[in-house]
């Protein structure tokens, strides 16, 4: 029996959650999926908290099984898990900001989102009064001799999103560093709460603007999972080819920006240029460069007329012509090269123990990527290749996008082959249910959990970033590197802070 | 490498002629930037942009206005890294409750005169996060804005009118 199969065995099963069952369970059969997680025999995808409840969804990897664990706490409390499972923390604190439901046992109790300046505190559980001046934070210490410490951001240098990095250093060797985010925390869990479906699919488009359509895709198919509905065939294609630009568009961005923090501008001239293409050809072929509000629960809410087939078969011929000469011309430039292989090397041990996706995990030997397990159509019928890397460093993150970007552009084709006309949008009936989708997103796997209530509304909606299992392993990749290498580590991870923050 | 760079050389250039500034951009800043400020801005601008709670989505575009095709830095404007150096704020997202203090603090480092310019429908107004516990509101909720851009997020050459706007006052 596999590990989740043993964990489920005589718990409750919630009928109306899909496609992957969700189980009540008793505090033993928690302790016992800690146990699973803290010897890597499963792995978390996520944990979050309703008013007097915890949801933890997890993954078998060997067997592709997914599960939610449910846990009653009436009395505002569970066993912690991120006490025994690191990559738990952060969530767990979110729990304690958001809901007010502690974690027994959890090491670290600090706020993490709210840094006490909200309207109030545990917006979705009590409500209680903020604490009249922001409340201070503590940084983990790193004590020894010689031993100092730069405080940097909320507001960064460049155009670039807010959050603060507290590096400890010796000389110019990093020997800690920590992030604290949250600063762009929006209350999306609240405004999600109550909201039409439709004002809900556009906050979930809004969660981290640079996953628009990932985002909009991982939302709708969670709604289409609960209320047990499919798209027509044509609006899986174009779901498709829009996701596939949407990761052309990214990864280009980010093969240029990487480039740029090793001081090589020209990479990042070429892929500005061919990343504009990308983001023109969307705009003439959907009427939004960055596809926003195109993928809708249900469906599309754009089709792709002949003109537009043809526009991004251009796209494609041109980006087949002119992104290989980028790759070469990074390879041939030993200056480029020399910042980038062996910095901001990441083991594959925390990777996998983090769960962590998209080029973060591949760049350090994880395979997973949700196109593949779980999988979602049309991509089970679709021929692509998942790029990985063994060596963990900056270089290793960057060969994946560049691989990436061919295997996209097969992608884009392939729908293009694919698409015969039909209907873009099927009918979603007013009725309550539960779901779940995993969707790959072009930095990793973005987790939706939607419940919806009886009048069809959202009553609790749950968006897991592929960041949140990313952020602290930036922490420890850059250990032991010198300071003026961060911008490059950073960027190869190229974290989110919106879809973190919420 | 030698070779792309002389065939970049024979290539025609692919940056486009500029747009014509945004003639509300033009009425909103005409009514609310005085002449003295406007001469002393003169017809070079160093922009800090601040993301007081954005999505990033009005980053990215605003990213773009340095590629090949928008070329922002020909007509003297240009982006710099500390608020110190700057003449314009360029505000993205709704404000949160998180960022605010940030935001107020990045203002009072930036010398006058200086124009805020805030940009994407979430500066506006706190757009789709209007009302939430952790949203303060749009812009001139905090700082008092010049010159609002609209868009979800406002494509480059919106953003470019806008920022034209602001040297032909000037
Ligand atoms: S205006 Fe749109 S793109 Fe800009 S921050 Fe708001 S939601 Fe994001």
């Amino acid at each position: 029996m596999s590990a989740l199969a043993a964990l489920m065995r005589d718990a409750n099963r919630v009928t109306s959650h899909q496609p992957w069952p969700r189980v009540v369970v008793k505090r033993q059969a928690w302790s016992a999926a800690i146990d699973d997680l803290s010897q890597r025999r499963l792995t978390l995808l996520s944990l979050w908290g309703e008013a007097a409840a915890v949801q933890m969804a997890l993954l078998d990897e060997p067997t592709g099984e997914i599960a939610v664990l449910g846990l009653d706490c009436p009395d505002g409390r569970f066993p912690s898990v991120g006490a025994r499972h690191s990559p738990a923390q952060r969530l767990e604190r979110t729990i304690a900001d958001l809901f007010g439901i502690v974690a027994e046992g959890a090491g670290d109790v600090r706020p993490w989102l709210d840094h006490g300046r909200w309207a109030m505190r545990q917006p979705l559980g009590a409500r209680v009064a903020s604490p009249e001046s922001p409340m201070p934070y503590a940084f983990l210490s790193a004590e020894g001799e010689g031993l100092h410490q730069i405080p940097v951001g909320p507001v960064h240098a460049g155009i670039i999103e807010p959050g603060h990095f507290r590096f400890t250093a010796n000389g110019e060797t990093v020997v800690r560093l920590e992030a604290r985010l949250g600063y762009v925390h929006k209350g999306i869990d609240h405004l999600m709460a109550g909201a039409e479906l439709e004002t809900a699919a556009k906050l979930a488009g809004r969660t981290s603007g640079d996953s628009t359509v990932a985002y909009a895709l991982a939302f709708a198919r969670a709604v289409e999972a609960a209320l047990a509905v499919e798209p027509p065939p044509r609006a899986h294609l174009l779901r498709a080819l829009m996701a596939e630009l949407e990761r052309l568009a990214n990864h280009l961005g980010d093969i240029g920006a990487v480039c740029n923090d090793a001081a090589f501008a020209l990479m990042h001239a070429h892929c500005g240029m061919l990343r504009e293409q990308v983001l023109r050809t969307a705009d003439a072929c959907f009427g939004h460069r960055l596809m926003r509000d195109r993928v809708v629960p249900g469906g599309v809410a754009a089709d792709l007329d002949p003109s537009g087939q043809a526009a991004v078969g251009a796209l494609v011929e041109l980006l087949r012509g002119r992104f290989p000469a980028l790759p070469r011309l990074y390879d041939n430039t030993a200056s480029l090269l020399d910042r980038t292989v062996t910095t901001g090397i990441l083991r594959p041990d925390l990777v996998r123990q983090f769960g962590a996706g998209g080029y973060v995990g591949r760049g350090s030997g994880r395979a997973f990527d949700a196109r593949r397990l779980p999988g979602h159509a049309p991509y089970d019928r679709l021929d692509f290749t998942v790029p990985v890397q063994q060596e963990g460093d900056v270089h290793a993150r960057l060969r994946i996008r560049m691989d990436e970007v061919e295997q996209s552009l097969r992608l884009v084709s392939q729908c293009l082959a694919r698409l015969a006309p039909g209907p873009l949008r099927a009918e979603l009936p007013r009725q309550p249910g539960e779901g779940m989708a995993l969707v790959e997103g072009f930095r990793g796997d973005i987790l939706a959990w939607i419940r919806l209530g009886p009048d069809g509304r959202v009553a609790r909606c749950h968006l897991r970033d592929p960041s949140w299992f990313q952020w602290p392993l930036l922490e420890a990749a850059i250990e032991g590197n010198i300071v003026a290498d961060f911008p490059l580590c950073n960027k190869s991870f190229n974290c989110s802070y919106s879809g973190h923050d919420l | 490498m030698r070779d792309r760079l002389l065939l970049e050389l024979l290539r025609a250039p692919l940056t486009e002629p500029a747009p014509a500034p945004d003639e509300a951009a033009l009425a909103e800043l005409a009514a609310k930037v005085d002449g003295a400020a406007r001469r002393r801005l003169g017809r070079s601008l160093a922009i800090r942009e601040v993301d007081a709670g954005s999505c990033n989505g009005c980053e990215l575009e605003i990213h773009a206005l340095n590629n090949v095709y928008y070329d922002l830095e020909r007509f003297g404007i240009r982006f710099v890294a500390s608020p110190r150096h700057a003449d314009v704020l360029l505000v993205t997202g709704p404000v949160t409750s998180n960022m605010r203090e940030a935001l107020e603090r990045t203002y009072r480092a930036t010398p006058s005169p200086k124009w805020v310019v805030a940009v994407g429908d979430c500066a506006v107004d706190g757009g789709l996060f209007a009302g939430s516990y952790a949203v303060v509101g749009g812009v001139s909720a905090v700082l008092p804005v010049d010159l609002h851009i609209r868009g979800c997020p406002p494509s480059p050459t919106t953003l470019l009118k806008g920022l034209l706007a602001l040297l032909h006052v000037a």
